[in-house]
Formats: structure tokens, C-alpha cells, sequence
């Protein structure tokens, strides 16, 4: 594996819907999820890391030290084989195992940070957005957490988007009764014209160094599958979205050269002053200022 | 003291969970002193010390959004863990479509706050450590914005902002309010005795936008 990552790295993403859900909300009947003071779209960061992780699962097949831990799915294969351990050919009694952990963590207090580190080392999304493990002592390994290196906000769009309802039918009835006394269905699809929305990231090389060692191939990976991560994702509540810039800062240092904020700030995304509603990734205008970026501070824009 | 410090912290949305509320995330009214340690340690820690918050500016009127997310429910277990690195064929992830489950967190929006603290040494130091070696990096990590790890608002998507506030008047939006009660909220966890982790609560009033921590009661 290649060398843990030695700078800390800040990114913005930029990405756009058109005519999709990028995010429902479950509290709004899966509705686009807005701010509801300032009409922002907003999609979660846990929405974002769910896209990374399935192309990365898309990408690498459960290569070694590419697993994912959070699957959206279990592989049919593998409960097949679950079930036959079931049957009592093997120790799988929780409770057994549960006192060989005790004794072995008495006699080897380093069990904890053992176990961590194989987890780490095997599944890319723990080394990357990092993982709660229960553990058996109290107190060791803080509480079991995993901080990775990974840390993403919410994405919040550049200009209000609104939700339109599209009411749709099919012809195919669910049951035989409803059969009798209609012909169609109808259902409801909410979506988004367009929207242009704005993720912010960091990446903290201390922790790649000292807790899971994200490495520089991982970090690689990570750009890919942020480039990537709405190809393989399409579906009919989505519409059509797609990753429009990914501009990455990296830090001359592990602990960082300025304040992230400042980096931030140095990315403006504006309407052109022309266009009253956008609905075209050309209505908009990316400018990255420079000048109130620290020379020691490489801009990258990686699309 | 000499040794203090502070700090503006600024950003979108925070949550600083009430234990009492943790399954559906409900966020105190203000930062928790715990929290501000956590953010001052995420820009610099040592074992040779350790921080303690006296001021906590509350710059921002108090306003709550809310957010329900899927979450899986399950955590990684030690014992399958175990299991799989002693060579057992045993699926080893979280489904999921099976472990899913809807939590709303009620989050803070918009939230800026002033941390007042400074730092103590503790016996971990070592011979060539002391508080001047200490705020000198301290005092250059806030002003180049150099930190350990990006500090958050309770909740790591919750990215926090830091700088150094070097004015000495500090504005807030309860300058007027001359008390307000928040009620009890967590002061901190007792890290004491490392076997037996214990929650520390304490009687949080804000006067002029102010949380003072200085004297407060601790209750256990």
C-alpha cells in the first residue's frame, strides 16, 4: 500500500440536478430537502458518503483492503454461507466469543487498537469516513469511535430551488380488487428543475497518520469516486445529476497553512446576472480568487 | 492565569446532543463546555495540558432547524471482529436495508460563539514543556488556521470555523437579556477514573449572553 497522505486538504464539490430528487426528505414525504427559511435544496453528508461508498463497492468488487463495511445490501452468496456456520459446524456462539475477547484483552491490552487497525486496514469507508466499534472495556479506544480523516457538511444549493410535484400513473395494478373498479394508478414524483448545490470537505493527514492511515492511493480513490460518484447512481427519482467541479486545495503542511474558511470564501459561484432562472450549469459562473489564496496552498481543479 | 485565549467559532448548523434526547438528536440551546473543549482540542492538545473553558459568548440569536436522516442502528462489534481476524469466514458489514432506521436531529442554524479559555499543565509534561512553549503554538495555530483536525459544532458534519477574536468588547445578539436560564446541561464527562466515566452536569444561566463557568457548581 502506498504512503499515508502528509497533507491536510480542504475541497469543494460542485454538482448539479436537473428534473431529479437529489435528496428526499423523509419528514416531507420524500420531498427535496429544503431550508425552509431561505429555500436553499440541501442534500446531507451522509447522502454524499453513501455515493462514494457505492462506487467505490462498484469499483473495487470487495478487493482486499477495498471492502465497505455500510452495504446498502447483503450478497446472496454470503447469508448462503452464514446460515450453514449456523448449523453448529463452527464456534460461532456470541458468548463464547465474547469471553475469549475478555481474557485476551487481559492479557493483551492492545486488543482494541489491534482490532481497530485490522478493520481499518480492510474496509476503505472506515479509513476514509471512519466507525464506531462497541468494545468490550470501557473507556479504551474512546468509546470504540473511529475518526477518519474524511469530513463532509451539507451540501447547500447556490440559489433557492423549489419542488415541483409531477402526479404520474401507471397501468399496472397493485391488487386484483383494485382491479375491479379502476384502470390506472396514480403516484406522485417530486423534483427539482434544477439546482446547483455546493459540498465542502476536509481531510486532516494527522488523523490518516495516527488512527487509520488513508493513504495517498485512497486519497486518489476518493477524487475518482467524488468525480464519479452520480454516474453509477442513476435512477428514475434522480434525474439527471452530475459532478460539475471539484476544486481541491491541497496544504503545503500536515497541520495546514490558513484557515479553511478563507479557502472557501475564495470560490464564488455566481448566477450570471442575465438568467432569472437557472437551468443549465451554464448559467452559472465559477470564479476562484487567487489572490486571497496563500501561494503555499495548491488549487486543483480536478474536473 | 495569562495563559488565556479567544477563540471565534462560526458555522451552518451545530448539535450538541442532550444525553437525555440522544436517539432523536435534540441540540442543547448553546455550545457545551465539553463541546468548546473538544474544539480547542482539535486545534491543539498535549498531554502536558489541558483546557479549561471560562467564557462561553453566545454571538448568535438562538435558532433551531430540524434534519431527519437514514441512520443504521447497529455498531461494529468487537466480538465479530474478532472473530474474523482470528480467520472465520464470517460476513463482516452493516446492512443497510436491514439495520436502517429514520432519527430526526434538531440542530442549531447559524451559530457563532466567543470561547474564552486558557490552558493548565498537567504532571504528563514533559522537563522542556511550559505554558510559553504552549501559547506560542496555540497563539500560531489560531492565527494561521492551522489545526490537528477541522473542529465541529458536536457532530463532525458540522464543520466548525475557528479564528483568534483579538477584540476585547465582544458583541452578542443578548446584550439586553440580562438572564436567561438554559437549565442543567452537561458541563463535561469525569475522566478521572478511566474504568468509570461519569457525566458532569452544571445549572446553565446566561447573563448578557454570557455563559461564565468560572464558579459555577458542578454537580456529579
Amino acid at each position: 500500500m502506498s504512503e499515508v497522505i502528509k497533507n491536510r486538504y480542504e475541497f469543494v464539490v460542485l454538482f448539479d440536478v436537473e428534473n431529479g430528487n437529489p435528496n428526499g426528505d423523509p419528514d416531507a414525504g420524500n420531498m427535496p430537502r429544503i431550508d425552509p427559511e431561505s429555500g436553499l435544496g440541501l442534500v446531507t453528508d451522509v447522502c454524499l458518503k453513501r455515493k462514494i461508498r457505492n462506487y467505490v463497492e462498484t469499483v473495487k468488487e470487495d478487493e482486499k483492503g477495498y471492502q465497505i463495511y455500510i452495504k446498502e445490501d447483503v450478497p446472496l452468496n454470503r447469508s448462503d454461507r452464514e446460515a450453514c456456520k449456523d448449523l453448529g459446524i463452527e464456534e460461532t456462539d456470541d458468548k463464547k466469543v465474547t469471553e475469549a475477547l475478555k481474557k485476551l484483552k487481559k492479557s493483551d491490552p492492545d486488543t482494541d487498537v489491534k482490532l481497530r487497525d485490522y478493520m481499518c486496514s480492510n474496509f476503505y469507508d472506515i479509513r476514509t469516513f471512519g466507525a464506531v466499534m462497541t468494545t468490550f472495556v470501557k473507556a479504551s479506544l474512546n468509546c470504540g469511535q473511529v475518526r477518519g480523516p474524511v469530513q463532509i457538511g451539507f451540501a447547500r444549493s447556490i440559489d433557492p430551488v423549489i419542488s415541483q410535484e409531477v402526479t404520474i400513473t401507471r397501468v399496472a395494478i397493485t391488487t386484483e380488487k383494485d382491479a375491479e373498479n379502476k384502470s390506472t394508478e396514480m403516484g406522485r414524483k417530486s423534483i427539482v428543475p434544477y439546482g446547483l448545490y455546493r459540498a465542502e470537505g476536509y481531510i486532516s493527514a494527522n488523523l490518516a497518520r495516527k488512527v487509520t492511515g488513508f493513504s495517498e492511493d485512497d486519497l486518489a480513490l476518493l477524487w475518482e469516486a467524488i468525480i464519479n460518484m452520480f454516474e453509477n447512481d442513476h435512477s428514475a427519482a434522480r434525474g439527471k445529476m452530475a459532478v460539475r467541479e471539484l476544486i481541491v486545495f491541497k496544504h503545503s503542511k500536515e497541520l495546514g497553512d490558513c484557515p479553511a474558511y478563507k479557502l472557501f470564501d475564495a470560490v464564488e459561484v455566481k448566477k450570471n446576472e442575465d438568467v432569472e432562472y437557472p437551468r443549465r450549469y451554464q448559467d452559472y459562473k465559477v470564479e476562484i480568487h487567487e489572490d486571497r489564496i496563500p501561494e503555499t496552498v495548491e488549487v486543483k481543479r480536478m474536473v | 492565569m495569562g495563559m488565556g485565549v479567544k477563540v471565534r467559532v462560526w458555522g451552518q448548523y451545530a448539535l450538541f446532543s442532550r444525553p437525555e434526547m440522544k436517539v432523536e438528536r435534540c441540540s442543547y440551546d448553546v455550545m457545551t463546555p465539553s463541546a468548546a473543549r473538544g474544539i480547542l482540542e482539535a486545534v491543539y492538545w498535549h498531554p502536558g495540558m489541558k483546557w479549561v473553558v471560562d467564557k462561553i459568548h453566545v454571538i448568535n440569536p438562538i435558532r433551531f432547524t430540524s434534519v431527519r436522516r437514514n441512520e443504521v442502528k447497529s455498531k461494529i462489534l468487537a466480538s465479530n471482529v474478532l472473530q474474523v481476524y482470528n480467520g472465520a469466514d464470517k460476513p463482516l458489514y452493516i446492512s443497510a436495508k436491514s439495520d436502517i432506521v429514520q432519527r430526526a436531529s434538531l440542530l442549531l442554524r447559524d451559530v457563532e460563539y466567543v470561547i474564552e479559555a486558557h490552558f493548565e499543565m498537567t504532571d504528563k509534561a514533559n522537563e522542556t514543556d511550559n505554558p510559553g512553549k504552549f501559547k506560542d503554538i496555540i497563539m500560531r495555530r489560531l492565527r494561521r488556521g492551522e489545526c490537528f483536525h477541522m473542529p465541529y459544532f458536536g457532530c463532525r458534519e458540522f464543520p466548525a470555523n475557528f479564528a483568534l477574536c483579538e477584540e476585547d468588547e465582544i458583541k452578542t445578539a443578548y446584550d439586553v437579556v440580562e438572564e436567561k436560564d438554559l437549565g442543567f446541561m452537561l458541563f463535561d464527562m469525569d475522566y478521572s477514573d478511566q474504568n468509570d466515566i461519569k457525566p458532569m452536569f452544571f445549572r446553565a444561566v446566561m447573563r448578557k449572553g454570557i455563559l461564565d463557568l468560572r464558579d459555577c457548581e458542578v454537580v456529579r
